[in-house]
């Protein structure tokens, strides 16, 4: 929904580009099939200066759309709140504390469902990265059972399990530790061959070779492999608290569900995007500190 | 086998090598067939062949990442067995260590060999000095251009103080000013440092210009299909790209590459 914003400016046979000087004559000639508005082009940067604006418009666009067919009249408030209830049932919530024990609980599951699966999935995910027969051993296995959808697993989680906290974060871990283990096991292989073998010359042994080189040149790319899956377990989450969960932001959207409080869905989901995109931001800032050499 | 006087020991010395490998056909392929070479202390020697005349598997086979078929590689008079610090390897890519500064990366070997700190920080200063990279012990890989990486790299591998470095075409990468550049540094460096160097290269000037003697390869399989002594001292300048001699030499063993090579047409056959 950016593109008419950048191209607002530019008329058909005028300025090319809101960022470009009227040119009489045009400087370079195009490839053909070019675009000669500028930011139509393929793999053409956006200006710095316009990022921040694009980014509002991205957000409040949907919000205009929203606040305009709410306030309109056209859909029933029961289905689509307006902005402003929202934002009451989002401050009730607040104040009658459900939000922070619900954020607590949430944040819980995934905290302790996502802990298991780095544990899990890192070490063996290096292990079938460096050592061709740990990938030709787990490989298949793996590729199999991470096309079965997680929550297909509730029913027998909850017989093997109980409704208790064991089934939920078990259904956190099967459906992240998969993913997670063959994407680390990719960025290991992908440390280049030479690298190993210089560093054998210099007289590492192989424990040293992991240790020393393998696992710092991996870093950046496991923790990219995290903060992708991370947000795999964020969704996870919200199903596995439809399961007789007492608390938690899923167990809220249920509840909601039932007593129709449209406003209450909708700002527990806005919460939920809101934690999503910290913990994206948390990631990206944990891997420039602890990888600062990679971009 | 004799055993040779001391003084008289090769630093490196490859016996009869043979490599075949299977390709994914299940045929057996000869890359190098009863390869016999030696470097003396203090030599530069280089290996030129066409590609694919398994001239970096030779190499791979002295630094101990290959197992030769048949055939023995001696360093120092010591059988080799595998991947060790008395051979110091330096790839056509940088392969420098990116999160590790230049110090660091060039450090890295002594790390290795459990030196302590100070010795370290002496040692690396010194080889740095040596490569001209002083002023830039804490930056990072990717804040050098090409020919500085390779620098680093070469600094890397002079540090351990090894018996042979092998170079496989260290300077494939680097375009040809810098090329130029780090050839007469790696003559500057020998007359400093004594390294004996073992080198792959596919370019004939290069192999001339840098070394002591030149082993010429064949394709397919690679055989030694001569070895030429080349007659200039050390301390060698740019002025000598243009002396009768050299050319001819250059061309000498232009004649036995296109000689020895695999024919486009066999290649299309096999």
């Amino acid at each position: 929904m950016t593109a008419p914003a950048a191209d607002e400016q530019a008329v058909d046979g005028g300025p090319v580009g809101p960022d470009a000087a009227p040119a009489p004559t045009p400087r370079r000639m195009l490839a053909p099939g070019r675009p000669r508005i500028r930011m139509l082009r393929l793999r053409e940067q956006v200006p710095e200066r316009l990022r921040l604006p694009l980014a509002v418009i991205s957000v409040l666009l949907p919000l205009l759309v929203w606040t305009a067919l709410s306030s309109s009249g056209a859909v029933d408030p029961k289905f689509l709140p307006s902005p402003g209830a929202v934002l009451r049932a989002l401050r009730r919530l607040a104040a009658g504390g459900e939000l922070w024990s619900d954020t607590r609980a949430t944040l819980t599951r995934v905290a302790i469902g996502f802990a298991l699966v780095v544990a899990i999935s890192v070490p063996l995910g290096l292990a079938m990265g460096t050592w061709p027969l740990a990938r030709a051993l787990f490989e298949p296995m793996i590729g199999l059972v991470r096309y079965m959808p997680a929550p297909a697993f509730i029913p027998l989680l909850v017989i093997w399990l109980g409704l208790g906290e064991t089934s939920k974060i078990a259904l956190l871990v099967i459906g992240t530790v998969f993913f997670n283990t063959l994407m680390s096991a990719d960025v290991a292989s992908q440390v280049p061959a030479e690298l190993i073998n210089v560093s054998y010359t210099l007289g590492a042994g192989r424990w040293q070779v992991i240790r020393k080189v393998i696992i710092p040149y991996a870093v950046p790319g496991l923790l990219d492999a995290m903060r992708v899956n991370i947000a795999a377990t964020w969704n996870l989450v919200v199903v596995a608290e439809l399961i007789a969960a007492q608390q938690g932001l899923g167990y809220r959207i249920v509840r909601a569900q039932r007593f129709l409080q449209t406003d209450t869905i909708f700002a527990v989901l806005i919460v939920i995007g809101l934690i999503g995109v910290a913990m994206d931001v948390a990631f990206r800032l944990l891997r420039n500190r602890l990888a600062p050499w990679a971009r | 086998m004799t055993v040779l006087p001391k003084r008289q020991m090769p630093k490196l010395r490859m016996i009869a090598v043979t490599k075949d490998y299977t390709d994914a056909k299940g045929k057996v392929v000869r890359a190098l067939v009863n390869v016999d070479l030696h470097v003396e202390e203090g030599e530069l020697v280089t290996l030129v062949g066409a590609s694919g005349c398994g001239k970096s598997t030779l190499l791979s086979i002295a630094a101990g990442l290959v197992e030769a078929t048949d055939g023995a590689v001696l360093v120092d008079g010591r059988h080799v067995t595998g991947p060790g610090p008395d051979r110091g390897l330096v790839f056509q890519g940088y392969s420098l260590y990116p999160w590790r500064t230049v110090a660091e990366n060039v450090g890295f070997g002594l790390e290795l060999k459990g030196m302590g700190r100070a010795d370290i920080a002496s040692r690396v200063a010194e080889y740095l000095r040596v490569m001209g990279l002083s002023e830039f012990a804490g930056a990072l890989p990717r804040q050098l251009s090409g020919g500085m990486q390779q620098r680093v790299a070469i600094a890397r591998a002079l540090a351990t103080e090894p018996s042979v470095l092998l170079f496989d075409e260290p300077f494939g990468a680097l375009d040809s000013q810098t090329r130029a550049s780090m050839r007469d540094f790696v003559v500057k460096v020998q007359a400093d440092t004594g390294a004996t160097i073992l080198m792959v290269t596919h370019d004939v000037e290069e192999a001339v210009y840098l070394s002591n003697r030149v082993y010429v390869l064949t394709s397919r399989p690679g055989r030694v299909a001569a070895e030429l002594a080349v007659p200039f001292g050390p301390g060698r300048e740019r002025s000598l790209l243009r002396d009768q001699t050299f050319r001819e030499l250059c061309w000498t063993i232009d004649d036995l590459l296109a000689a020895g090579a695999v024919s486009p047409m066999d290649d299309m056959a096999s």
